[in-house]
Parts: C-alpha cells; sequence; structure tokens
C-alpha cells in the first residue's frame, strides 16, 4: 500500500500524555471527541490543522508512558496514516500495531515540517519528495507483522481463533 | 544454560525452554483493567462476542476516577460492573484502593504471569511474578482466552550493595537509576534488582523499583522471591502462594549495573520527564504549591510512616497544601489505627480516599497556571496533573513531607544531622522494623 500526505514535525519524547491528555479521561468512550484533542499538549490546534493521511514524524521514545490505548487510537482516528519516529516506546508500539496503525521506525532527522512524504508499508520505503531523499524503515518482527497484514490482534484472533505468529 | 528471572517465569509458563529473544504463549495467571482502560476493552470484547474471563483470575478495578467526577465516567464504571456480573470477572470497587497496590496484596504471586491494561503493572515484579502492563486489546485478549505472547526479554542486573543513608530511600535509587539510563535506556528489556542492598529491602521498599522499572522504558521490573515476599504474603494469610523463586547463578545478562547505596542522595525529577533527574541539593529553594503524597509509587503504609514522622508536630508551610491519598483500603485503615491520618490532618493536609488521587489529572488537586507540585509519584509528563502549565516534581516522601513545612523542596538528610532530630531517625528506624 502506498502512503501520501504532509509530516507534521514533533520532538523527543512524545508522551502519551501529550497525545492523549488525563484531563480528557471522560471522553475515552467517546473516541471521535476525544481525537479532536489528539496531541494537543503537544501542538496545541494540532487536530484542526492536519488533513487526512498525513504523518506524524517525531524524535526519539515516541509515545512514552501511559499504557492507554487510546493514544494510538486517536491518532489512527484523526485520519493521521503512519507514525515515524527514531524510535517507539515498548506498549505503545504494540498497542499500534494493535489497532492497526503503521509505524516506521527510521532516522527521522532529515524529514521537515510540511514536507510532502510518500510510503510504501510493503517495502518500508519512505520517500520526502520536498528534499527529494529516500529513506528505509527498520522492518517490523515477524509477530508483528502477522498482526498487522491481519488488521490488527482482534482480526487476527478472529481469523485464526489463536495466537499465529511464526 | 542458566536462566535470568523472565527467562524462567516465561518458561513455566509457556511449557517451553525460553530464552531471551524468544516468542512464548505463555499462560495469564492475572488480567487486570483499571477504569481508564476498562471500558474499551470490554468494548473490543463484545465486538468479538468473546465476553468471557479465563484468566484465573480477571480483576476490573475502579481507582482512576474514584469516585467519579462526572457522569461520563460514571457510565463507564457502569460498564466495568456489568461485565464484571456477566463473566465473573472480579470487581475491585471506589475505595478499594489503586490497581498495582491490590495486585500486591491480594492477587500476584510468585511465579504468576501478570498482564495490566496500566504501564505500572510491572509493580507486581517484586514478587518474583513477570508482570507488564500492556494496552487494552491484548489485555482484553489475553483475559477472553487466558493466554498472551511476549517476547522474552533480555535482561539488565541492577546490583546494589550497602546501607541506604539516612534520608535516602529507595525512590532516590531508582530515581538515580533512571536517570542514569534515559526514559528509553532499559526499553524492550527486564531490569533484575538484586544484590546485598536489595536482599535486606523491605517489600514495601522494593515495589518502588518494579513500579519505575517502565519509566526507563523496560518491559518489567523483576526482584527474586525471598523470605521477605513470604513475610509479606504471610502477613496477608497468602502463605501458600509464595514459592521461592531466584535467578540461576550463570544466568546471561545484557548488561550488569553496579550501584553502591551509600554514595546515593535523595533525588528530584525535574519537568517534564522522569529522567530529568538531579540530586535533591540542585533542587533547593524551587517552591512548591502542592506537596502530593500517594499513588501506586509511595502511598503505602512505610511512606506514610516516614511521612508522618517527618510532619508530627509541625504545620504545612502557608503557600503549600498537603494532599495524602493512601494506596489502598489496607493502608488507610492501619494509617487510621497508628494514628497518621490525625498527624497529616493537624500538619493542615487533606486526606482523600484510597485511589489514584490527583496523579494523572482526572480530578482533585490539579494544579493552576505556572503551579509547581512536588509528589511522590511516578511521572511527571507535561499536563500530567490536569494543566499543561502545571509543573511535577517527584521525590521521595521523606523529601515531601519535608518539602511541604519548608514550602520548597528542601533536602531531608537535614533531618537526621542536627542532635534534635535523632529522635526522627530513630523513630523512621523503629518503623521500619515493624
Ligand atoms: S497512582 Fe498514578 S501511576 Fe499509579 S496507577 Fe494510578 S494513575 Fe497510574
Amino acid at each position: 500500500m502506498i502512503l501520501k500526505g504532509k509530516a507534521w514535525k514533533f520532538g523527543d519524547s512524545i508522551s502519551t500524555d501529550l497525545i492523549c491528555p488525563g484531563r480528557y479521561f471522560h471522553l475515552r468512550s467517546n473516541l471521535p471527541e476525544l481525537a479532536k484533542h489528539v496531541l494537543e499538549d503537544a501542538d496545541q490546534d494540532f487536530a484542526s490543522k492536519m488533513a487526512k493521511g498525513d504523518f506524524v514524524v517525531a524524535g526519539n521514545n515516541f509515545g512514552l508512558g501511559s499504557s492507554r490505548e487510546h493514544a494510538p487510537t486517536i491518532i489512527k482516528l484523526a485520519g493521521i496514516s503512519a507514525v515515524l519516529a527514531k524510535s517507539f516506546a515498548r506498549i505503545f508500539y504494540r498497542n499500534a500495531i494493535n489497532v492497526g496503525l503503521p509505524l516506521l521506525e527510521c532516522d527521522t532527522d532529515k524529514i521537515e515540517q510540511g514536507d510532502e512524504i510518500t510510503i510504501d508499508l510493503a517495502t518500508g520505503t519512505i520517500r520526502d519528495k520536498t528534499k527529494g531523499i529516500e529513506l528505509k524503515a527498520r522492518p517490523l518482527p515477524k509477530a508483528m507483522l502477522n498482526i498487522l497484514n491481519d488488521g490488527g490482534l482482534l482480526a487476527h484472533i478472529e481469523k485464526h481463533g489463536d495466537f499465529r505468529l511464526d | 544454560m542458566g536462566k535470568t528471572l523472565a527467562e524462567k517465569i516465561l518458561s513455566g509458563k509457556s511449557g517451553q525452554d525460553a530464552y531471551a529473544g524468544d516468542i512464548v504463549i505463555a499462560q495469564v495467571d492475572v488480567a487486570a483493567f483499571q477504569d481508564g482502560t476498562g471500558p474499551l476493552g470490554v468494548r473490543q470484547l463484545q465486538k468479538m462476542r468473546l465476553e468471557r474471563a479465563r484468566a484465573s483470575k480477571s480483576i476490573l478495578f475502579i481507582d482512576h476516577a474514584a469516585p467519579s467526577p462526572r457522569k461520563e465516567l460514571s457510565n463507564d464504571h457502569m460498564l466495568l460492573r456489568e461485565f464484571s456480573k456477566k463473566t465473573g470477572a472480579i470487581l475491585s470497587e471506589v475505595g478499594d484502593g489503586i490497581i498495582h497496590q491490590r495486585l500486591v496484596e491480594s492477587y500476584a504471586k510468585p511465579g504468576d504471569v501478570v498482564i495490566g491494561a496500566d504501564s505500572h503493572t510491572c509493580t507486581s515484579g517484586a514478587l518474583g511474578a513477570f508482570a507488564t502492563g500492556m494496552g487494552s486489546t491484548d489485555v482484553a485478549v489475553g483475559m477472553a482466552m487466558g493466554r498472551t505472547w511476549f517476547k522474552v526479554p533480555e535482561t539488565f542486573r541492577v546490583q546494589v550493595k550497602g546501607d541506604f543513608p539516612p534520608g535516602v530511600y529507595s525512590k532516590d535509587l531508582i530515581l538515580y537509576l533512571i536517570g542514569m539510563l534515559g526514559a528509553d535506556g532499559a526499553t524492550y528489556k527486564a531490569l533484575e534488582f538484586g544484590g546485598p542492598a536489595i536482599e535486606k529491602m523491605s517489600m514495601e521498599a522494593r515495589f518502588v523499583l518494579s513500579n519505575m522499572a517502565v519509566e526507563a522504558g523496560a518491559k518489567t521490573g523483576l526482584i527474586a522471591s525471598d523470605k521477605r515476599t513470604k513475610q509479606y504474603l504471610k502477613a496477608r494469610a497468602r502463605v501458600r502462594d509464595w514459592k521461592p523463586i531466584v535467578p540461576d547463578e550463570d544466568a546471561k545478562y545484557e548488561r550488569v549495573i553496579e550501584i553502591d547505596a551509600r554514595k546515593l542522595v535523595p533525588q528530584v525529577a525535574f519537568p517534564h520527564t522522569v529522567d530529568n533527574t538531579r540530586a535533591v541539593t540542585d533542587a533547593k529553594g524551587i517552591k512548591v504549591s502542592q506537596v502530593f503524597l500517594g499513588t501506586c509509587t509511595n502511598g503505602r503504609i512505610e511512606d506514610l510512616k516516614i511521612a508522618a514522622l517527618i510532619l508530627k508536630g509541625k504545620q504545612r508551610a502557608h503557600n503549600t497544601r498537603l494532599v495524602v491519598v493512601p494506596a489502598s483500603r489496607e493502608v488507610f485503615l492501619s494509617a487510621m489505627k497508628s494514628g497518621l491520618l490525625e498527624v497529616f490532618v493537624r500538619a493542615g493536609g487533606i486526606i482523600m480516599g484510597p485511589g489514584c488521587g490527583p496523579c494523572v489529572g482526572v480530578h482533585q488537586g490539579v494544579l493552576g497556571d505556572g503551579e509547581a507540585c512536588l509528589s511522590t509519584a511516578n511521572r511527571n509528563f507535561r499536563g500530567r496533573m490536569g494543566n499543561p502549565e502545571g509543573f511535577v516534581y517527584l521525590a521521595s516522601p521523606a523529601t515531601a513531607a519535608y518539602s511541604a513545612i519548608k514550602g520548597e523542596i528542601s533536602d531531608p538528610r537535614r533531618l537526621f544531622t542536627t542532635r534534635k532530630r535523632k529522635t526522627v531517625r530513630k523513630a523512621i528506624k523503629r518503623g521500619k522494623k515493624k
């Protein structure tokens, strides 16, 4: 699958508190409403500026902190088609795969705010058309690739009736 | 080949000879939700028409917004209660306490696999359980199937020797370690704490280490199950839940970190990341509008005792609020019986019911713009206490209590240097032995 969109650049250590603030706890059962606040504490009006299909591009340890799956869920729901970062926190990584939000681990230093990006998910190739550069994402571990390809963990279990990881 | 604690437990629960890097499917002994992650988990199971609880213990904790401050959350709580009725999953009600404290008091045991939809589920690792935080869907599937999958983690062994100086606690050790490793220094790894200083440490102090393992990115924070573990379980009429688990002598560690406790000084994590730690001496004089004593990190009876000894007969500073939240009903009762609550109230503090309290910014004790809070919690991310314009500093209960009196971040070791304070030191020592 080929994804196309604009880059929205964030720094290191974007916590799940920045992505999905605790003060909106009461909106967790109202995901479309919650999604209007996605990344609000990192960039106040991000949700209204971004367009469907765009990418979140960040530095190290994206998604650190709480286990709230609402974080990757509302990134996806807001219309972000993938998150690119130098590294991801463990629980966020697993959650994102489970909810079917593609993550690409790569050196994001050269990508700037507003760059036009295309991503080939099958090969993990990232093209920054603005800069004219090509990057390669680290491949997903096989177990996770299987889950992502099935469309997330629920779909994976529904399809196989059990874990089929290898 | 020798095994680490993580490899031992996961081998036991997967029926396969598991080593770091292997993918295993393990039996789940405890699967837990809290009220912030449970509703999504329950809906996932409803979507799959898989509403059942097959983990040996499936538990729903109402602790983050307890009691509920608004109708949306009250409705979420109702959903959890219905699920419990329907499936037989255990319900931990408003007032019972924080998920991780309740798990170690009553549910998790050595050798268990514990999964919880809360990142600090690693707390139970101090009992010698492979305990880790996951998202709602992972825990939902684990709860319904009674199994989940893991990549067996590599282990960093944290070897600690020497006696802690007066005024320095396990909180200072873990903050120091996180500062050294960085917030992602142990991502995907297990931390395994051991050595003479850990062997001597109370279970309460050990829980602090395991609780904060995730703040270095770790999957879990393990400690061998020994005679102190046994005593802890025995005191809760659970001696039958005890079994010894120790890592093999020839276990293979990715890294060994040696720490001499004698060299530690009280630590403070500055806003807005946990690894932004400095010696308390570098924080001296920072004014705090609120001191928060509680959470799954430091809301246990030993913590409240230390704080009460410092606050006894004293008053909080005029411009500093003091919020005390016992971690569980057991802690609350014990603090009540031993008169600690009276000390806090007389010192000008407010006591709130067991639960997460102000920790995650849902309700109670939300910071105003520009206000600073010194908290005994485990996290200080921007916005954490309900306001992105607030500042959260993290420290031990002793540093917190002393700072509440002074109105600014203060070095609790001062209490142990003047002669007048010798009584406090003795009393704290006595308290520890109990
Ligand atoms: S006390 Fe704080 S860190 Fe602990 S479970 Fe509650 S919200 Fe999470």
